[in-house]
C-alpha cells in the first residue's frame, strides 16, 4: 500500500449535465487521482449534488463523458457499468439506510448480493464494518433508533462493506454537530489511508475541506461551468477567481491574491 | 506454510503464551479462517497472552481484518493480552480503529416474536388499545367540526375541494367496475334459489333491496377505504415523516382542522353520492343478468319500481355516512399517529385499511341489527 505516483482513477471530460434543455453545467474538465481525497465544492444550487449523481451513474450526461480508470462509464453497457459500480462505496444526503432493516442486514446486504462468503462469515465482517465506525454492538439496531450521527456513520459501514476503491459521499457532515462531524472527517482520512481507496466528498463545510481534502474543484452557479481546480489551500491563497477566495473563506474581504510560490496552472 | 493457500497455525510457546501465524491469502470467499476452529483450540489451549503473526499473508481484505477483530474481541472477553506482529500496515490501523470504541452492550429493545403477536391477551390488549384511540381521535374531529360550524376553524376550503375531487369523480370508474358486478351476483344467487319456484321475476326486488340497502354501500365502502383510507394514512404518513406535521402545529394550527377535517368532510360529501351511484349501477347489473334469463326489461323495471322505497334508500345512506366517519377516522388516525420512516407510513396504510373495514363491519351488522329491531 504505497502512495503511487499520480494516476487519473476518475476523470471527467467535457461533461455537460442539462435537465432537458436547462443546462446546469458545461465542459466541466478534471481528473481525481488515485488516493485523492477529492471535494467537489460551490455554492447552493450550482449542481455539485448533480455532478455526483452522474458519477453514479444516476443521471446521464448530455454531453461528454466520465472514465473510471481510463474506461468510459457512459459508454459502457449495463454489465460493465455494474461491475464497476460494485467497485464503489456510496453514502446518501440522508443515510438512505433502509429502514425495514437493521443495521446488521443493512450492511450484509451488498456482501449477501455480491461475495460468496458463508453466514458466519458476513456477520464477522458486518460486526468489523460496524466497528470499525464504532457502531460494534448496534448491529440489532433499526436506522430509526439511532442518532442522525450514528446513522451517517451506519451509512458508511454499509458504504465500506465490500472494500470499495471509491468512496463517494455526499454532504457527509450535514446535519452534524462540529464534534461528530470533525469524528467522522477522521474516519474517512484514516479509512482512505489504510485502505488506499478514492475518495469524493460533496460539501461546503469549509472545516472539512481543509482538513481532509488533497483536491477540489469549484463550481460557479452564474457561469455555469469550474472555474478552479487544485488544493483548496492553495485555491483559498493563490485563486486569482475572487468567488473561489471568498467562498473558501466564508465571505470575508477575498483581497487580492497572494503571488503564489509556483503556479501550477489550471491542470 | 507461507504458500497460498491461506489458514492459521496456533502453537503454544513456553512461557504460556500462544503464537498464531497467519499465512496466505485472506480473501472473500478463500474461507481462510474459521473463527470457531481457532476458539476451539483457543479453549483447549488457554493461554496467559496471544501473539498475532502476519509475516506470511499474502493478499487481504475485511476477511482478515474481521478474523483479526474476532480475536482481539475473545482476548478482551477472558481478559488476556493480545499483540500483534509483522501486520501489514494498514490492517493494524484498521484494527485500531475498529476497536477504538468498546462495543456497544445494551442489547436493542426486545422485539416480540411472532407467537407472541398471536398471544390472545395482546390481540384483547392491542385491539382495545386501537379502539381508545380511535375514539380520542373521533373527539378531537368533533371538536374541530365545532370549531368549523362556529367559524373559528383554519381548515381551508381549497383543500376540502380537492379532497373531494379525489375521493369522487375519480374513484367512479373503480365504483362503476365493482357495482354493476355485484348487482350481477346478487341477480344469479337469487335467480338460482327463486326459479325452483318459478318466481324468478322477485330476482328485481332481491337485487333492489340488496343493493339499496346492503351491497352497494358496504362494496363502496370497501373500495374508498382501501383507495381513499390508504392514501390519507400515505399522505399524512409522509407529513408525519417530513416534518411537516411539526411545521403545522408549531404554526398554531391545528393539523386536525387543516388536515383531518378537509380529507373527513370531503369523504362525507362523496360516499353518499357514491353510493347513490353504486345503486344506480347495481341494479342495472341485476337487470342485465335478469335480462338473460328470459326476464323483459319492462317486467324488471316494474318490479325494481314495487321493490324501491324510500326507507332501502335512507338505510345506505346514514350507513354511508357512518362508513365515511370510520373510513376517515382509520385513515387519518393511523397516518397522523404513524412513525418516522419508510416502513412506518407502510404499516400505517396497512393498518388504515385493515382497521377501516374492520370497523365498516362491525358497524354494518350493528346498524342492521338496529334498523332490525326498530323494523325500519
Amino acid at each position: 500500500m504505497t502512495t503511487p505516483a499520480p494516476e487519473a482513477h476518475i476523470s471527467i471530460r467535457d461533461l455537460t449535465m442539462a435537465y432537458g434543455s436547462f443546462v446546469i453545467q458545461r465542459d466541466l474538465c478534471f481528473d481525481i487521482n488515485r488516493g485523492d481525497i477529492f471535494v467537489i465544492m460551490g455554492g447552493s444550487g450550482c449542481g455539485k449534488s448533480t455532478l455526483l449523481r452522474h458519477m453514479l451513474g444516476l443521471l446521464a450526461p448530455a454531453a461528454g463523458d466520465i472514465l473510471y480508470s481510463g474506461q468510459s462509464f457512459t459508454l459502457a453497457d449495463e454489465q460493465a457499468q455494474h461491475a464497476m459500480r460494485r467497485r464503489w462505496g456510496i453514502t446518501y444526503q440522508s443515510g438512505g439506510m433502509f429502514s425495514a432493516m437493521t443495521l446488521a442486514e443493512n450492511v450484509a446486504l451488498p456482501l449477501q448480493l455480491y461475495t460468496p462468503c458463508s453466514r458466519g462469515e458476513i456477520a464477522d465482517i458486518v460486526a468489523y464494518k460496524l466497528a470499525l465506525v464504532g457502531l460494534a454492538g448496534y448491529q440489532q439496531y433499526y436506522p430509526a433508533e439511532i442518532s442522525g450521527g450514528m446513522l451517517k456513520r451506519a451509512a458508511l459501514a454499509r458504504a465500506i462493506a465490500l472494500d470499495p476503491e471509491i468512496l463517494f459521499f455526499d454532504e457527509p457532515s450535514a446535519g452534524l454537530d462540529p464534534i461528530s462531524s470533525r469524528l467522522l472527517d477522521d474516519l474517512i482520512l484514516e479509512l482512505k489511508e489504510s485502505t488506499g481507496a478514492t475518495v469524493v466528498l460533496v460539501t461546503h463545510e469549509l472545516p472539512s475541506i481543509f482538513a481532509i481534502a488533497t483536491n477540489a474543484v469549484y463550481l460557479d452557479a452564474a457561469s455555469r461551468t469550474m472555474i478552479a481546480y487544485g488544493s483548496p489551500t492553495e485555491l483559498r491563497d493563490h485563486s486569482d477567481q475572487a468567488v473561489v477566495r471568498q467562498f473558501l473563506t466564508r465571505g470575508s474581504n477575498p483581497g487580492e491574491p497572494t503571488e503564489p510560490a509556483a503556479r501550477s496552472g489550471n491542470e | 506454510m507461507s504458500d497460498s493457500s491461506a489458514g492459521f497455525q496456533l502453537v503454544q510457546q513456553s512461557d504460556h503464551s500462544a503464537l498464531l501465524t497467519l499465512s496466505g491469502d485472506w480473501l472473500q470467499g478463500s474461507r481462510a479462517g474459521s473463527f470457531a476452529a481457532l476458539s476451539q483450540q483457543l479453549h483447549q489451549a488457554t493461554p496467559e497472552s496471544l501473539v498475532v503473526d502476519g509475516a506470511g499473508l499474502g493478499q487481504w481484505d475485511s476477511t482478515l481484518a474481521a478474523f483479526l477483530l474476532r480475536c482481539h474481541n475473545h482476548c478482551r472477553q477472558e481478559g488476556i493480552p493480545f499483540t500483534t506482529r509483522n501486520l501489514p500496515a494498514g490492517t493494524d490501523k484498521l484494527l485500531r480503529l475498529a476497536t477504538a470504541v468498546e462495543p456497544h452492550r445494551q442489547t436493542a429493545e426486545p422485539r416480540g416474536s411472532w407467537l407472541a403477536a398471536l398471544n390472545p391477551l395482546t390481540v384483547i390488549a392491542r385491539s382495545t388499545d386501537l379502539i381508545r384511540e380511535s375514539l380520542a381521535f373521533t373527539g378531537e374531529l368533533s371538536i374541530a367540526l365545532a370549531r368549523l360550524v362556529v367559524g373559528k376553524s383554519n381548515t381551508r376550503f381549497e383543500d376540502f375541494r380537492h379532497f373531494c375531487y379525489q375521493a369522487g369523480p375519480e374513484a367512479l370508474g373503480i365504483i362503476s367496475l365493482t357495482s354493476v358486478l355485484v348487482g350481477m351476483i346478487l341477480a344469479y344467487l337469487g335467480a338460482v334459489q327463486l326459479q325452483q319456484f318459478g318466481a324468478e321475476v322477485y330476482v328485481a326486488n332481491l337485487v333492489t333491496i340488496g343493493i339499496l340497502r346492503e351491497m352497494g354501500v358496504l362494496m363502496t365502502a370497501v373500495v374508498m377505504a382501501g383507495r381513499t383510507g390508504a392514501a390519507y394514512a400515505a399522505q399524512l404518513g409522509t407529513m408525519q415523516t417530513n416534518e411537516e406535521i411539526d411545521a403545522i402545529t408549531t404554526m398554531g394550527i391545528s393539523p386536525m382542522e387543516f388536515l383531518v377535517l378537509p380529507r373527513f368532510l370531503a369523504l362525507l360529501v362523496a360516499m353518499p353520492l357514491l353510493t347513490l351511484y353504486a345503486d344506480l349501477l347495481g341494479i342495472v347489473g341485476g337487470g342485465i343478468v335478469a335480462g338473460g334469463m328470459g326476464i323483459t326489461p319492462l317486467q324488471y323495471i316494474s318490479q325494481t319500481e314495487q321493490a324501491l322505497a324510500i326507507h332501502h334508500l335512507a338505510v345506505g345512506l346514514i350507513k354511508a355516512v357512518v362508513f365515511a366517519l370510520l373510513i376517515a377516522v382509520a385513515g387519518c388516525r393511523a397516518g397522523i399517529n404513524s412513525g418516522r420512516s419508510s416502513a412506518a407510513v407502510g404499516q400505517a396504510a396497512t393498518e388504515a385499511v385493515v382497521t377501516a373495514i374492520v370497523y365498516l363491519i362491525v358497524a354494518d351488522a350493528g346498524i342492521n341489527i338496529i334498523f332490525q329491531q326498530i323494523r325500519f
